[in-house]
């Protein structure tokens, strides 16, 4: 009898070797004779697990990792199924604490099914939001965005329903839904994830928006640092024609496009003129891309995770989703727990978890083992957490209150070795090197803010210094024409903040002597 | 001139065509400027506009194998400037340059999405993660052949 097994074919289970696993698990099992099918599925998310290997059993899938390639002869030393007794066993992958107390929902199929498998999808329950979509008609389908609650994933937290009804109440020869994928900030990875491990979610999400606002032409636009994300998502775009779900049958068509390398291309217009193929620099709003956007048309932009996760809206019901979260946040919120932390991957869960939780708890602190010291939360634009405030829950609102984002929902820890100074100074660098130029608040504040915070890393009148930072950021954050220049105020002063004591230096020059 | 005719007719063809023409060459040299400008009926200092603005357009080829080590935040919590400071030293390298023999360029790139395995780096378009000194040899290895 042939046994399933399963390896990921994410790009973050590849980078540290699932290839290999793969490849030595084939090979080891034609040595023994072992009748086996390995089937490349996304990740579970729990990479510090990874490469992981689940093997199928009567009593469902059995997991062990991490697995390197010279422990694939013991592990099938024994044959199949793999004794639950090896030193590498996991047990059943749902009853892992870090998947078991997650919702899954906008990736209940990733790291389960063959991304490149229109059955498998199928099979667990793709199609029956877009079914029940054409079942109800666009306008109950806008409806039920609207209930649910979703909010704009990407950082923004626009409410989505409300967006489609004003693209949907516009009158044009075409519209056009945007999907942006461009998943700059640093410690994210729910897009690539879900490119690679269940892009037909994303698909029938489009499908859905396209319906209910009467777009038939879609763009991803995915960043070119995602190779392995572009490769399997323009493959599901092929087999989603072949089986019906995206073409002319269908109402839409689906192209993809390929960044260049541009952080600012994840600000929506910026986005939409990269896509009409020219420099990518913001448009002033208004005219909202809602009313004029991509070709000047009405066009719906949003974050990758707010449409993959319309499908399960639609299948289960706008109260379903509703039910879950806290406040103004509905629903679920994949966390994205990066950097220094022991336990790193995706956690999908309502949003009201609290920070203390998912770093200490879930994360499992840091990976050096050195204490916590401080939290990056939404990318290179979020604010820096100290302990202090890791009580905040995770809330669009509360993160707000507390002068931070939650942004696209990445989380970076950093031990007590972080010099917060030179992570204020990377912030202004970091929009230096990315401002598109169009604004001067964000083109020449951040080079200002560089030299400024430099000044302030050789001990330079601290003090006044200081003020001028604080000073700079303020006109950044109201003079700016977007988020790039606008939100840098938020790593800077939140460090400054939080952390004053890395900012009063000696002088270089008696630090010398 | 294959690879313009390639996307006649679509929507916004600019950026796929200078992708597809770097994958084919190595670079966008300078005489495809002028080119394209005539093919898309733009001006030079559009076509120049958006080959300058973005980071992967390179107007030189890079060398035969291109290294790029991650810089954001998620790297840099888990000492990744430490890290690419000593890959860059063991190939004599500085950020965007190339060795003499043309074998490898190394350059920065902000976020691969591989955070939550930091250090990480693409070789070549394939995605390496968890680094530590033993990957330098790994990538030693894969660049002397």
């Amino acid at each position: 009898m042939t046994t399933r097994l399963f390896v990921s074919r994410d790009a973050a289970a590849r980078a540290v070797g699932a290839d290999k696993v793969a490849a030595a698990l084939r090979e080891e099992a034609g040595r023994r004779g072992i009748e086996i099918d390995i089937v490349r599925t996304g990740s579970r998310g729990l990479f510090w697990l990874e490469p992981m290997v689940e093997a199928e059993t009567p009593d469902g899938r059995i997991a062990f990792g991490p697995v390197a390639a010279r422990d694939v002869p013991g592990l099938l030393a024994g044959g199949l199924p793999i004794g639950t007794g090896h030193p590498l066993c996991l047990g059943r992958p749902e009853d892992i604490p870090f998947l078991k107390r997650q919702t899954r929902l906008t990736f209940a199929r990733c790291g389960i099914v063959d991304p490149l498998s229109f059955a498998d999808w199928r099979a667990h329950g793709g199609g029956r939001g877009l079914d029940r979509a054409r079942s109800l008609g666009p306008a109950k389908t806008l409806e039920e965005v609207t209930r649910s609650g979703l909010r704009g994933r990407g950082g923004a937290g626009f409410p989505t329903g409300i967006k489609w009804q004003t693209v949907a109440d516009a009158s044009a020869d075409r519209k056009y839904i945007v999907c942006n994928a461009d998943e700059g900030d640093s410690g994210t990875f729910a897009d690539r994830m879900l490119l690679e491990g269940d892009p037909f979610a994303l698909i029938e999400g489009m499908a859905i928006a396209g319906f209910a606002v009467g777009a038939a032409k879609g763009f991803v636009y995915i960043r070119s640092e995602y190779p392995d994300a572009i490769r399997t998502f323009g493959h599901a775009v092929r087999l989603a024609e072949a089986g019906g779900l995206l073409g002319p049958g269908a109402g839409l068509d689906i192209e993809v496009r390929v960044g260049a390398g541009a952080y600012v291309c994840g600000e929506e217009t910026a986005l939409l003129e990269s896509i009409e193929g020219r420099r990518g620099q913001v448009r002033a709003k208004p005219p909202l891309p809602a009313h004029r956007g991509l070709f000047g048309r009405p066009t719906v932009v949003n974050n990758l995770v707010s449409l993959a996760t319309v499908p399960w809206i639609l299948a289960e019901g706008a109260e379903a989703y509703a039910d879950f979260g806290m406040g103004r946040s509905r629903g679920t919120m994949p966390i994205q727990l990066a950097g220094n932390i022991r336990h790193g991957g995706l956690f999908e869960a309502a949003f009201g978890v609290t920070l203390g939780e998912l770093v200490d708890e879930i994360g499992g602190g840091t990976r050096s083992g050195r204490p916590v010291r401080a939290v990056q939360v939404g990318g290179p634009l979020g604010a820096y957490f100290p302990r202090a405030l890791f009580d905040t829950p995770f809330d669009y609102e509360a993160f707000t209150t507390r002068e931070g984002l939650i942004g696209h929902g990445g989380v970076v820890v950093f031990d007590d070795t972080v010099d917060m100074a030179r992570q204020a100074r990377f912030a202004m660098a970091f929009c230096a090197i990315e401002s598109c130029g169009k604004c001067t608040p964000c083109r020449i504040g951040s080079t200002r803010g560089v030299e400024t915070i430099d000044k302030i890393i050789r001990g330079e009148r601290t003090a006044a210094n200081l003020e001028l930072v604080e000073d700079l950021c303020q006109t950044m954050k109201f003079g700016s024409l977007c988020a790039l220049g606008g939100f840098t105020p938020y790593p800077v002063m939140s460090a400054i903040r939080h952390f004053p004591e890395d900012f009063v230096r000696p002088p270089v020059s008696a630090a010398a002597e | 001139m294959e690879i313009v005719r390639r996307h006649d007719g679509g929507e916004g063809p600019l950026l796929p065509i200078l992708h597809d023409l770097q994958a084919a060459f190595g670079s966008v040299p300078e005489p495809a400027i002028r080119f394209l400008a005539e093919a898309l009926n733009i001006t030079r200092a559009e076509v120049h506009g958006v080959v300058s603005f973005y980071h992967d357009f390179r107007r030189e080829p890079a060398g035969r194998h291109v290294l790029k080590l991650c810089r954001a935040e998620a790297c840099q919590s888990v000492e990744g400037e430490a890290f690419a400071r000593r890959v860059l030293d063991r190939f004599g390298l500085d950020w965007g340059s190339t060795t003499p023999d043309g074998r490898l360029t190394i350059e920065a790139t902000y976020c691969l999405g591989l955070c939550a395995s930091a250090p990480s780096a693409m070789l070549d378009g394939e995605p390496m993660a968890r680094l530590n000194d033993e990957s330098i040899d790994e990538i030693a290895r894969e660049v002397s052949r």
